[in-house]
């Protein structure tokens, strides 16, 4: 499972990497939505991966060692939402460059 | 003192009211009460944050209003800290701002729309950044600050604006997840996002996991350089600031300050109470970034010809020699730097308001001297005249000049004023610690004094660019209060820093003292006892 996780990982984030560094808009999103993928995939594995393990605890006798640890999960649905809402963000403003410039080149560009 | 700690939270809250206010009553940028209410709501900040200052100055170096909030026992729950170094950086924001606002209420909050929330959206970023002692906590306020400047750094549209938000934007989002990697890094290692509670734990992080909490720490590392602009994460920097509306740019100039006060106050936490290589982790690349920073803003300094961007280089070299202050870990020389952010973000913003009143009153056809607008292909600003009528002021060219003058005087670090005094306190901590001097010293000494060369050189000639050969000679010029009045205050609290150096020095004095003790703030923050 960790080796599934550390590939997948690592083939988001190279993906997500290569496209930032295109020169078109569209590129660029698609490219920063994989990285944001890649790294809410690593929050979520920093929390060990478990399986068949809750992250809420349930009764005062609990062994917590039998718990995955649910601080990476509130951070991954944080990060998921935040890095959403950025991207959304970056959309409009891709649109906006594209509408003033006449193109998606990110520097503005014609071709 | 319980019930000062409350305290702590108002800083956050009063933005949140008057965006949440400004939200619910609409874009009234026409409105003259909304705009007054706006203003009340950043004097009420201002008013708090004075309060906070003047309350942990009267208390022992170690106090500070601490609020876990929703009453979390602490390493659980998220804790704002607000000691002494959090205090002087809300207090910067705070001025700061309250004469961006004012200065926009005169006529660049109209120029889109909502201006006022965007406005108390990135200060409540801000000063939730300085507050807060939780790194996951950080990182949302850091989002919050920065969703609102991209909003602000498109205030006023126009393709310059578009296109240098655009790649802000990009930038500033791969920091973000930058930032979120080290941060999953550090609790994979040490099992707390608390600050305090991650300090407390370094030591005991298994000989294994030390090179990933390392690592963690260089990716966090390399996330809060982008944010202060250092060499070579900076190249954003130049063009946003100077394609940015005024009042924006002015209180972006703290911005770059959120990324110096992120590394000092981690790093001195996280690394200082450790023995051997640990204790100088990341020293020597921080040193060398600050060097290579400080010398790419002072020749940036000397290639520009617009005044705005002049101002963005000069933030440059001022984050490159608070870089250069935080790694050289010596606390009279953070003494020094502490003071130094104030005056120079104060002045810097001073610069920013300053070059659109300049440009304002400047003939048209002196602005063919600034060659290099027309090559960024930045389109004329339309005046409208109509929102507030300027006034004929007497002498108003020589106010101008002179506030251009103590502007250049301060960045560049000339006697008498406080730009001179920050640094001299720097350079004579720097020479007077222990085995001093060393090569460090005479690179600092040398990046000090050759950058403030370079600042004196770009500021004569463009002063003379201005003032000499272009402002018309009568001398009565038309300026609007609402604008020339806040840059002077910006000014006169820098001068006012230089009368009241003594009680300021000792005041940062502490601060550094404070700083440099990681296990003070350990102690504040943790409740006694509880080492698990």
């Amino acid at each position: 499972m960790e080796l599934t996780l550390a590939v997948a990982i690592g083939i988001l984030s190279a993906s997500g990497v290569y496209l930032l560094l295109r020169p078109r808009t569209f590129q660029v999103i698609i490219g920063l939505s994989l990285v944001s993928y890649a790294v809410n995939l690593f929050i979520l594995s920093m929390g060990r991966l478990r399986m068949d393990a809750a992250p809420i605890l349930s009764g005062s006798d609990a062994n917590i060692a039998d718990y995955a640890d649910p601080v990476p999960q509130a951070l991954v649905l944080t990060a998921i939402v935040i890095g959403f809402a950025m991207t959304a963000l970056f959309l409009v403003v891709l649109l906006a460059a594209r509408g003033i410039s006449g193109s998606d080149h990110v520097d503005g560009k014609g071709d | 003192m319980t019930g000062m700690n409350h305290i702590a939270i108002l800083p956050i809250l009063i933005p949140m009211a008057a965006m949440v206010f400004n939200l619910l009553v609409g874009d009234g940028r026409s409105n003259r009460k909304i705009i007054g209410l706006n203003i009340g709501f950043s004097v009420l900040l201002l008013l708090v944050s004075i309060l906070l200052l003047a309350v942990l100055a009267q208390s022992d170096t170690a106090a500070a209003a601490v609020y876990p909030l929703g009453s979390w026992p602490v390493p659980f729950g998220i804790v704002l800290v607000a000691d002494r170094l959090a205090a002087v950086m809300v207090l910067t924001t705070s001025i700061l701002s309250l004469a961006a606002l004012i200065f926009a209420s005169a006529r660049w909050h109209s120029r889109g729309t909502n201006f006022f929330p965007l406005f108390h959206a990135l200060v409540m970023g801000l000063n939730g950044a300085f507050l807060t002692g939780d790194l996951f906590n950080l990182f949302v306020f850091f989002e919050l600050l920065l969703a609102a400047s991209y909003g602000l750094a498109l205030h006023g549209g126009g393709r310059n604006r578009v296109r240098a938000a655009m790649h802000y934007i990009v930038i500033n989002l791969v920091a973000s997840f930058l930032f979120l990697i080290g941060v999953a890094l550090i609790y994979g290692t040490t099992g707390t996002l608390n600050m305090a509670d991650i300090a407390r734990a370094v030591p005991f992080i298994a000989a294994d996991d030390r090179g990933l909490f390392e690592a963690g720490v260089a990716v966090l590392g390399i996330a809060f350089l982008i944010k202060a602009g250092s060499w070579p994460l900076h190249f954003w920097l130049p063009n946003t600031y100077s394609s940015a509306a005024p009042p924006v740019a002015a209180l972006f100039a703290i911005m770059t300050k959120v990324g110096f006060y992120a590394i000092l106050r981690l790093w001195t936490l996280v690394f200082a109470n450790q023995t051997g290589p640990e204790l100088t982790f990341g020293q020597n690349t921080l040193f060398v970034l600050g060097i290579a920073t400080v010398a790419y803003g002072s020749v940036g300094a000397l290639s520009s010809k617009a005044l705005d961007r002049l101002a963005s280089y000069l933030i440059l070299v001022s984050a490159g020699t608070l870089l250069l202050a935080v790694a050289y870990n010596e606390p009279g020389v953070t003494t020094g730097a502490l003071y130094y952010v104030v005056v120079a973000t104060l002045a810097a913003g001073a610069l920013f308001l300053l070059k659109d009143v300049i440009d304002q009153v400047l003939p048209a056809e002196a602005q063919i001297l600034a060659v290099s607008l027309e090559f960024y292909g930045d389109e004329e600003d339309v005046i409208d005249e109509d929102q507030e009528v300027s006034r004929s002021f007497p002498a108003a060219a020589t106010l101008l000049s002179w506030c251009f003058a103590v502007a250049a005087l301060v960045m560049a670090g000339l006697p008498p004023l406080s730009g001179f005094l920050s640094k001299f306190a720097m350079l004579s901590a720097a020479f007077g610690a222990a085995n001093a001097p060393t090569a460090a010293t005479w690179w600092l000494t040398g990046a000090l004094i050759v950058s403030g060369l370079f600042v004196l050189i770009a500021m004569v000639r463009n002063g003379i660019n201005i003032f000499w050969t272009s402002l018309p000679d009568d001398g009565a010029l038309r300026l609007r209060p609402l604008e020339i009045g806040p840059i002077m205050v910006l000014l006169a609290l820098c001068i006012l820093m230089a009368v009241f150096a003594g009680p300021a020095m000792s005041y940062f004095a502490d601060t550094a003292t404070f700083i440099h003790s990681p296990q003070n703030y350990i102690d504040l923050v943790l409740p006694k006892g509880d080492a698990t």
